[in-house]
């Protein structure tokens, strides 16, 4: 790793200013990607901005939506009986991320920012029609993700939570792991809620995360695995590599998606 | 170099470290707490776990300024003074859970963390589970399982006495 400069501002403003006077900051947050990146030494950064300091943590409720503090870690998430009850997808969703150790310290923000084609979080995102709140602005989640490691952030634009719309009336996710890495070779999350019935996949496009349109229509009509089970998603555009080729990742996205269904209920 | 202030062990410490210092390299080259090990150096193998404010976490995928006003415990930080070992140790010791013992002080701080987060119980297939984060390429796991459960009803017994 090269070295690097390191602060950990107490406001959302100081961080702002500091990776705004620096082209070459960073922030870090659960550092559970970052570190292994700066390991790799693919980044170089000259200052690392560390949100921890920001009280970015926790988890609100009010009548309509479910706020979670960017710096929430997915350990919380997955415990939180707030989050059980509400949408019982996203804390399951939350415990299958890697492990104990990764979710101890990994956070939603970090993994929202990231936007790793097979991470777990765009998916619930997408599906529940999510807003994701800035220093700067609200985005809602269809302008959010904008490819692989793409997003909609500016530089210095730090996400400071995610806003989930309730009641969410059905949520299920299911993941296909990759045996070796835990990562989504193909997760799909189904929701019911007040963005509609929506179907988001993860793991299998080159792009990241995507909605299902056959399949939410499917579902909209009747909410039951058999509605989609002829339905049947094209391997262009998704990922072929050694784990799976394409065609087996289209095969898989039907599976998946009626498994979440099933879950969801 | 900054300079950090932490809790090792129950032990106030600090230390002078670079941006780049992770905390194994402080818990090992600094502190010479040596049983902290690296496996990968990639966050996959646990070897290198400990505990930071109550919770296991990969001491080589945590920057060590991270852990600046943290409480951390090792290995090392285990034993009673006298030597009396942790009820986990002791049902690792008892249930022959290791082997070259390389994997051990991760797994022992991933197995403490685990029962503690689970007073309701765990069955065999939660342990696996729960053990996602730690390889061991010696036992194939089976007596680790068992040392763990052996170790739940003792570390309960504690915290209920
Ligand atoms: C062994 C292992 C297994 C894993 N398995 C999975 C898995 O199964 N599913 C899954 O989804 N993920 C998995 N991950 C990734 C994990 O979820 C990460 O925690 C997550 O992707 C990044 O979150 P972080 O808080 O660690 O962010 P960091 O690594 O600290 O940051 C990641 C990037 O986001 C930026 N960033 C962080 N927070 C913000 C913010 N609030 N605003 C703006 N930018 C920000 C940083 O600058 C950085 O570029 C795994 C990781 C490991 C090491
Ligand atoms: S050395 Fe940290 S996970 Fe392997
Ligand atoms: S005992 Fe040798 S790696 Fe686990």
């Amino acid at each position: 790793m090269y070295d690097f400069a390191y602060q950990k501002p107490a406001s959302v403003a100081d961080a702002v200013k500091l990776l705004a006077g620096d082209p070459e900051a960073k922030a870090v947050a659960g550092g559970q990607t970052f570190l292994p990146v700066l390991k790799q030494r693919l980044n170089k950064p000259s200052l690392v901005v560390d949100l921890a300091g920001l009280g970015l943590s926790g988890i609100k409720q009010s009548a309509n939506a479910l706020s979670i503090g960017a710096m929430t870690t997915h350990a919380t998430v997955a415990r939180s009986a707030e989050v059980k009850k509400a949408i019982p997808g996203l804390a399951q969703l939350a415990s299958w991320i890697g492990d104990n150790q990764v979710r101890h310290r990994g956070t939603i923000g970090g993994s929202l920012a990231n936007n790793d084609p097979s991470a777990c979080y765009p998916a619930a995102v997408l599906a529940l029609g999510a807003t994701i709140k800035t220093n700067k602005r609200a985005i809602k989640a269809d302008d959010f993700f904008q490819g692989m490691f793409t997003t909609a952030l500016e530089p210095d634009e730090i996400i400071t939570e995610v806003e989930f719309p309730l009641p969410v009336e059905k949520s299920a996710y299911e993941k296909f792991r990759q045996p070796a890495s835990r990562y989504a070779m193909v997760g799909v999350f189904v929701a019911k809620g007040p963005a509609g019935v929506r179907v988001a996949v993860t793991g299998a496009g080159q792009n990241g995360v995507f909605r299902v349109a056959d399949m939410e229509a499917a579902l909209a009509k009747s909410f039951a695995p058999d509605a989609i089970a002829a339905i049947k998603v094209s391997p262009e555009g998704l990922n072929s590599d050694i784990h799976g080729s394409a065609a087996y990742r289209a095969h898989l996205i039907t599976v998946m998606a009626k498994r979440a269904v099933a879950a969801a209920g | 170099m900054p300079k950090i202030s932490l809790k090792v062990n129950g032990k106030a410490v600090s230390a002078e470290v670079e941006g780049r210092t992770l905390l194994v390299e402080l818990l090992r080259e600094k502190l010479g707490l040596t049983g902290t090990h690296v496996g990968c150096d990639t966050s996959q193998c646990g070897a290198c776990v400990v505990h930071v404010n109550g919770d296991s976490v990969k001491s080589c995928t945590m920057l060590a300024l991270q852990a600046d006003g943290a409480d951390v415990t090792t290995i090392e930080g285990l034993a009673q003074p006298d030597g009396t070992l942790h009820p986990m140790q002791a049902m690792f010791r008892e249930h022959h859970a290791l082997q070259c013992g390389f994997c051990t002080p991760g797994m022992v701080m991933s197995a403490i963390d685990i029962v503690q987060k689970h007073p309701e119980g765990l069955s065999e297939a939660e342990i696996r589970e729960e053990l996602e984060g730690n390889l061991c390429r010696c036992t194939g796991y089976h007596n680790i399982v068992k040392a763990i459960a052996a170790a739940f009803p003792l570390m309960h017994q504690k915290q209920a006495a």
